[in-house]
């Protein structure tokens, strides 16, 4: 009896909490406002393949719950698991046509009932519910027990696909704008969602390129190691310069919108690149960077603004006054909370960033900083004659500072001064003991994150052309943090996916704003679970919280980080 | 031979509790000196007042004609003084050989402005560190393990990883906080082989707290006693081994009569 009960334990549990997640996605109206837009034109909605996606997920948490054996446990409880799930919606359409639940949720409408059964009325409706969620569980017991290698390119052949179709008015004008490549486009995309054909080919694509990649990869990367060293420079600069002109190219071949979204990106990365080194190298947790945002911006804004009509500088003559004064008010910060560590210390840059917000929305400051309404006419940046006003000439710029801060923190991470950081994270004690003057390291940190932020605004500011108080919410210095941590702490290569992860995709999705938080909410929360250390993470956070999934436990790792 | 460091009344007090108490120590230059007690004697306190840790509240430490007391522990490294701890404190996620680079912290010159602009100085400077960390790690037989998580390593390792990466200061005195904890015979006589070898080869003074009496008698020439943060008695390992104080504070009041 007990063994019976242990069997179904997990799948019937994960197959609860899936199907709690699965009504509220379904009941916030997520479901219904995805169903608008087709994957793949005619047979498939993203509303459907949330639900599956969903479905799928939970059996195969619940397998992996179950554990690893080669047993029938973890299969069976896949299907307990996805068919409890289902059940869930049956009952919620069940419940729906008795009572009309509409009085307190909105969302449950009958349009949300025929998607969940396909438009099938009465007892077959929920038939069609419980299959469609065994369905899951048996395609997450096959995930579940075939090798690794096979299970890894069928879901990124698979989600590869559903990207494309989600992002399909991004890529559609892209490719169409490449003359004798619009064919393609004409070929994979309809007005809405994918062609059968363009979806079926694009899993193959990506699934023959993954094999041969997992089968050749590894004599690729040997060969690559065993070339002379004059060759592998050779094949590094080539890239080097490949890359370049992919940067330089980017925004022509975007177009307009893409290159918008693109400097907002570019923006959070100097953001996300300056807290890196206050949180991700020193160990200093800042709420309040959003200050030197801030401060960068009205610099920049007091200095060039006609409107305020104190100074008329370029924006060029501007910059320096801005970075500076954004790295004294960063000693200034500094300076006060020397002492503290952890969430004392949190707490006290939080107070700082709302200073510094009241304190230009204030009244007291209203004849120099313009208050509520803010400043606006500040000049665009121009370069010789070159002026930086659309968001395909500002991409430039930010691409420029991006450069220059990638730049230092690398220098600056492999240094003697990058040691002082990260030691004074690990221990800051033992760091004083081995001579490392804290007072001078923790505020050369802060003074260096603040000079980046400022950068980021003084930009900011030249690039909407006016500045206001509200544009310099607590939330921006949460989303920084979240885009770091997100991208995985201390890695440069991180802030940069995490800031394209965090700020570009909601960018890009924008027609599904009112989910943004929530799905944002729940994939901060997914994150921290399945991958703590981050998207792309330094490689020594790597090795850490991954040990004990390779081989060679107990064995020191090696590490490429140096 | 002269002093290398001098401690003239020293007390450090908690609260009410007095931790050290009026101490006063020589330590002979080159010489292997022993601090020995029961737990909770004071033993650490002294190495936290030494390295600036803890203000001592009252009396005079000197080294090398500088007064210690009231200097920052990161001056005092500069000074010539380095230590290691009674549990291992490493940086955990940095690595071995990153860890003795640390330690080379403070005769490294390099500034923001010529890391960013990397100056040849700087690059000079760097790649001297980096001879001079792997060099460290050869001499505690770990060549070759430069690139993994010190916490990776076991603990023998470790404590000698611990050790180099004082040793990167290059101090003229070393502080030992029970560099034998934990380990098994051989590695413990592994390590005492070490601690001699460091005083002769490198000509370091060394103070040692320990446990284990067969280190300290094996390998020190003056041993301090220490109970409720008095001195009780010192001497050579012989004369020690022989005191009444020592063996009652050791062994409980009356013991000392017994065993004779």
């Amino acid at each position: 009896m007990t063994q019976t009960r242990s069997l179904w334990e997990h799948g019937v549990k994960t197959g609860i909490i899936g199907g709690v997640a699965v009504l509220v996605i379904a009941l916030v109206g997520m479901v219904e406002s995805f169903h608008r837009r087709d994957i793949i034109a005619e047979v498939i909605t993203m509303g459907q393949v949330l639900l599956l996606i969903g479905g799928v997920f939970i059996g195969y948490i619940a397998a992996k719950r179950t554990g690893s054996d080669e047993s029938l446990a973890p299969g069976l409880n896949a299907v307990i698991g996805s068919s409890v799930t289902g059940g869930f919606l049956a009952f919620l359409v069940i419940v729906g046509r008795l009572i009309n639940l509409r009085a307190v949720l909105v969302n449950a409408s009958p349009m949300l009932y025929k998607l969940l059964t396909l438009g099938h009325k009465g007892v077959a409706g929920i038939f069609i519910i419980l299959l469609i969620g065994m369905g899951c569980g048996v395609f997450a017991a096959a995930l579940f027990y075939l090798p690794r290698l096979t299970r890894r390119v069928i879901i990124l052949s698979l989600s590869s696909m559903i990207i494309a179709g989600v992002l399909q008015d991004l890529i559609r004008p892209v490719i169409a704008a490449w003359g004798p490549v619009a064919v393609v486009s004409e070929w994979l995309f309809t007005g809405n969602g994918l062609t059968v054909s363009g979806s079926i080919s694009i899993v193959i694509l990506i699934a023959v390129v993954m094999t041969a990649w997992a089968l050749k990869g590894q004599d690729i990367k040997s060969g690559y190691g065993n070339l002379s060293g004059g060759s592998q420079r050779g094949i590094k600069i080539s890239a080097f310069f490949m890359l370049a002109v992919v940067l330089l190219a980017l925004p022509h071949i975007l177009g307009l919108f893409l290159s918008e979204v693109l400097t907002i990106v570019g923006l959070y990365v100097l953001l996300g690149l300056g807290l890196n080194i206050v949180v991700g190298y020193a160990g200093m947790l800042d709420l309040g960077y959003v200050a030197f945002f801030a401060i960068g911006s009205y610099v920049t804004a007091v200095l060039t603004s006609p409107e305020l009509g104190f100074f008329s500088l370029t924006f060029w003559q501007a910059l320096p006054f801005a970075v500076v004064l954004g790295i004294f008010f960063g000693v200034l910060l500094g300076i006060p909370v020397l002492k503290m560590r952890g969430d004392y210390l949190a707490i006290a840059t939080l107070g700082f960033g709302e200073i510094i917000r009241i304190l230009v929305l204030s009244d007291f400051l209203r004849p120099w900083l313009g208050g509520a309404q803010g400043a606006g006419k500040i000049p665009k940046a121009a370069i010789m004659g070159y002026q930086f006003i659309t968001p395909q000439q500002i991409y430039y710029l930010i691409l420029a500072g991006c450069i220059l801060v990638v730049f230092i923190s690398l220098r600056l991470k492999g240094s003697r001064l990058g040691r002082a950081w990260m030691a004074m994270r690990e221990d800051e004690d033992v760091a004083q003991a081995m001579g490392i003057n804290l007072v001078a390291t923790k505020l050369l940190a802060f003074a260096t994150g603040a000079g980046f932020s400022a950068l980021s605004g003084a930009i900011f500011a030249s690039k909407l052309g006016s500045v206001y108080p509200h544009s310099f919410n607590v939330i921006i210095s949460i989303n920084i943090l979240c885009l770091i941590i997100v991208g995985g702490m201390g890695s440069i290569p991180g802030v940069i996916v995490g800031a394209a992860a965090l700020v570009g995709l909601p960018e890009l999705l924008r027609e599904f704003a009112e989910y943004r938080l929530l799905v944002y909410g729940a994939a901060l929360v997914a994150m921290m679970i399945l991958r703590p250390e981050g998207l792309w993470p330094e490689v020594r956070h790597k090795m850490e919280l991954h040990a004990e999934e390779e081989n060679n436990i107990g064995e020191p790792e090696p590490s490429t980080a140096t | 031979m002269a002093a290398i460091l001098t401690a003239n009344n020293m007390t450090k007090r908690f609260g009410g509790l007095v931790a050290v108490d009026s101490l006063n120590v020589e330590i002979e230059e080159n010489s292997i000196h022993s601090i020995i007690g029961p737990n909770g004697a004071g033993k650490t306190t002294i190495f936290n007042c030494i390295t600036g840790f803890y203000k001592a509240e009252e009396g005079v430490v000197l080294f090398d004609n500088h007064s210690l007391l009231g200097l920052l522990p990161d001056r005092i490294v500069y000074l010539g003084i380095s230590r290691t701890y009674q549990n291992i404190r490493l940086f955990p996620n940095l690595t071995a050989k990153e860890n003795i680079l640390v330690g080379l912290h403070c005769h490294l010159k390099s500034g923001f402005l010529g890391i960013v602009l990397n100056l040849s100085k700087t690059q000079k400077e760097e790649k001297e560190a980096e001879e001079e960390a792997d060099r460290l790690l050869a001499f505690i037989n770990m060549s070759g393990k430069g690139d993994f998580l010190a916490k990776n390593f076991p603990y023998g390792e470790q404590r000698r990883l611990e050790i180099a990466r004082a040793l990167a200061a290059r101090p003229k005195l070393l502080l030992l906080d029970e560099p034998t904890a934990g380990m098994n015979p051989s590695e413990t006589q592994a390590m005492m082989d070490f601690i001699q070898h460091l005083r002769d080869e490198l000509g370091i003074t060394i103070i040692l707290i320990e446990h284990q009496m067969r280190v300290v008698m094996g390998i020190s020439e003056i041993v301090t006693v220490l109970d409720y943060g008095k001195k009780i008695a010192e001497g050579t390992p012989g004369e020690i081994q022989k005191n009444p104080d020592v063996i009652e504070a050791y062994l409980g009041r009356g013991s000392a009569a017994e065993i004779r």
